[in-house]
């Protein structure tokens, strides 16, 4: 594999870019693996990553029923932020800010984040509070967050509509190293970095059953043939419950929901920052893509679904948050727009850990948030799987904390997957 | 849009509706063990195919229904009345 670097481009450019040789190999499955990771999204090629990077396990398999990148990896917003402020999610969170800010070097592949700002807009006295709060007990964490006044944020965004009646615009709350990055280059530059360690990325190899010895899973059935694992690892968000099914293992603490998103045709620079209407207000979040395209989404469909196709309600919901608080988009056109298969849990935060069988380990349950989360899950998961305990900050992110009482629930709306945002 | 047959109003959107949820959670007795509880409260089959689930037409008549509804096509089998006695008047009247 070719390393991209200035000395390879120019080499390239003289030579009709003929010497560069392909991102990642496409191998036969061998019979044995360490480790296998099913599921070939962000978080799966992540962890395939971090298990050869930072624990030399290099004999991982990433099996993928599609191709790799083509789930919920095509399927978000791509912002980046660690606003959280529940104990585990915050330190998680944040380190994931941090693989974030060097990702690019890391990988040898340029995932373009862009550091834009997240600006949460807040529109009551309320909500102000409630806020503060959170981005109080970021700062005491060391996390950067700032409150912007209203002179301060129409001198920022000029363009928002200051005169909504109904949720008046009050001020933001501001986290500036946060933003978006380009979601196929983070697949692709996991892919290559990963297959470069020796890693083999399995694609149009679909899992279709496992073979039980001793209490443990011994190896996987896949339409591509039986392949053995030492270590069996589900990074499937979406269709969690499917697998945890087919290994016979029951109920599990999330239900499926699909989550819509949206793109406009290109228009101008427009937005230079991701604004959310959310606090207090509407769900709604927006941002601009490098080709000029306004990207935004909103809440879910509101019923329990693994089609991955959005529908109409919610398209005209996202419309008029969209009008309430950017009423220049009014003519803009939508170019597309798609739904993607989240894992919604019973408490809104996710699941790295250990499972009823001593060979398998899970994560899963992004509801919302997994794009950002993808560096942080890969390395506490490969650590996970590496180490056989989990690191501290992800040690109540397991299926047990809802009978021992210590649900992580950021947002405080209970038992309902559908009402964590 | 998913359209529902409300058994007192019609077939309308399913804007006008609210999804409860799982329709076959049956809640443990008072003093079950917190295990059970803990099961009925917070795991789910999280079927990928037919499942029955209630929806409450807010916008209408405001019944709770229970609906049979396949997960991956949206398409629906069945609706009909939660209520047992609400169910029965339903059927009689066919």
């Amino acid at each position: 594999m070719t390393k991209f670097n200035a000395w390879n481009v120019i080499k390239n450019g003289l030579n009709g870019q003929s010497y560069w040789t392909r991102q990642w190999r496409d191998p036969e499955p061998k019979k044995n693996y360490d480790v296998i990771i099913i599921g070939g999204g962000l978080h799966g090629l992540a962890t395939a990553y971090y298990l050869a990077k930072n624990h030399n396990i290099k004999n991982v398999a990433v099996v993928e029923k599609g191709w790799i990148g083509g789930g919920n990896a095509g399927r978000n917003t791509t912002i980046v932020r660690s606003n959280y402020m529940m104990p585990g999610n915050h330190e998680f969170y944040e380190h994931s800010l941090k693989l974030w800010e060097n990702l690019s070097h890391d990988l040898n592949y340029n995932v373009m984040f862009s550091q834009r700002a997240h600006v949460s807009l807040f529109h009551s006295p309320g909500a102000k509070d409630s806020v503060s709060r959170t981005y109080n007990i970021m700062r005491l964490h060391g996390t950067d967050a700032e409150l912007w006044d209203l002179t301060k944020l129409k001198k920022k965004i000029p363009h928002l509509n200051y005169n909504n009646s109904r949720f008046p615009i009050l001020g933001a709350a501001v986290q500036k190293r946060a933003g978006n990055a380009r979601h196929d280059a983070v697949a692709w530059g996991y892919a290559r970095a990963a297959d470069t360690l020796g890693v083999d990325i399995l694609q149009n190899c679909e899992v279709t059953g496992f073979t039980r010895t001793n209490g443990m899973i011994e190896s996987v059935q896949t339409s591509r043939g039986i392949i053995k694992g030492k270590k069996i690892g589900f990074a499937v968000a979406g269709n969690t419950s499917v697998l945890w099914q087919m290994a016979e293992l029951g109920n599990l603490p999330i239900e499926s929901h699909k989550l819509q998103a949206f793109v406009s045709e290109a228009v101008k620079p427009l937005l230079d920052q991701v604004v959310v209407y959310g606090v207090g207000g509407a769900h709604f979040y927006i941002s601009q893509s490098d080709k000029g395209s306004m990207v935004f989404g909103g809440d879910l469909d509101w019923y329990k679904s693994y089609a991955q196709r959005g529908n109409l309600p919610m398209v005209q919901d996202v419309a008029e948050a969209a009008m309430a608080i950017f009423p220049s988009l009014g003519r803009i056109r939508l170019l597309r727009h798609w739904a993607g298969v989240m894992d919604m849990t019973m408490d809104g935060s996710f699941f790295i850990c250990k499972t009823p069988i001593s060979n398998l380990y899970l994560n899963a349950g992004w509801n919302y948030g997994g794009f950002k989360a993808s560096p942080a899950s890969g390395w506490y998961f490969a650590d996970l799987i590496a180490n056989e305990s989990p690191h501290i900050y992800v040690q109540n992110h397991n299926l047990e904390r809802f009978e021992k009482g210590i649900n992580i629930d950021e947002r405080g709306a209970g038992p309902d997957p559908k009402l964590h945002g | 849009m998913i359209r529902i047959n409300c058994p007192y109003c019609g077939e309308r959107d399913h804007s006008e509706f609210s999804y409860g949820g799982d329709a076959t959670i049956k809640y443990p007795s008072l003093d079950s063990s917190e295990k059970e509880w803990t099961k009925a409260i917070f795991f789910r089959k999280n079927i990928k195919g037919f499942q029955l689930e209630t929806w409450h037409h807010t916008n209408g008549c405001r019944m709770w229904l229970e609906i049979e509804r396949s997960t991956v096509t949206h398409e629906i089998r069945s609706v009909k009345p939660c209520h047992p006695d609400l169910k029965k008047v339903v059927e009689n009247n066919k």
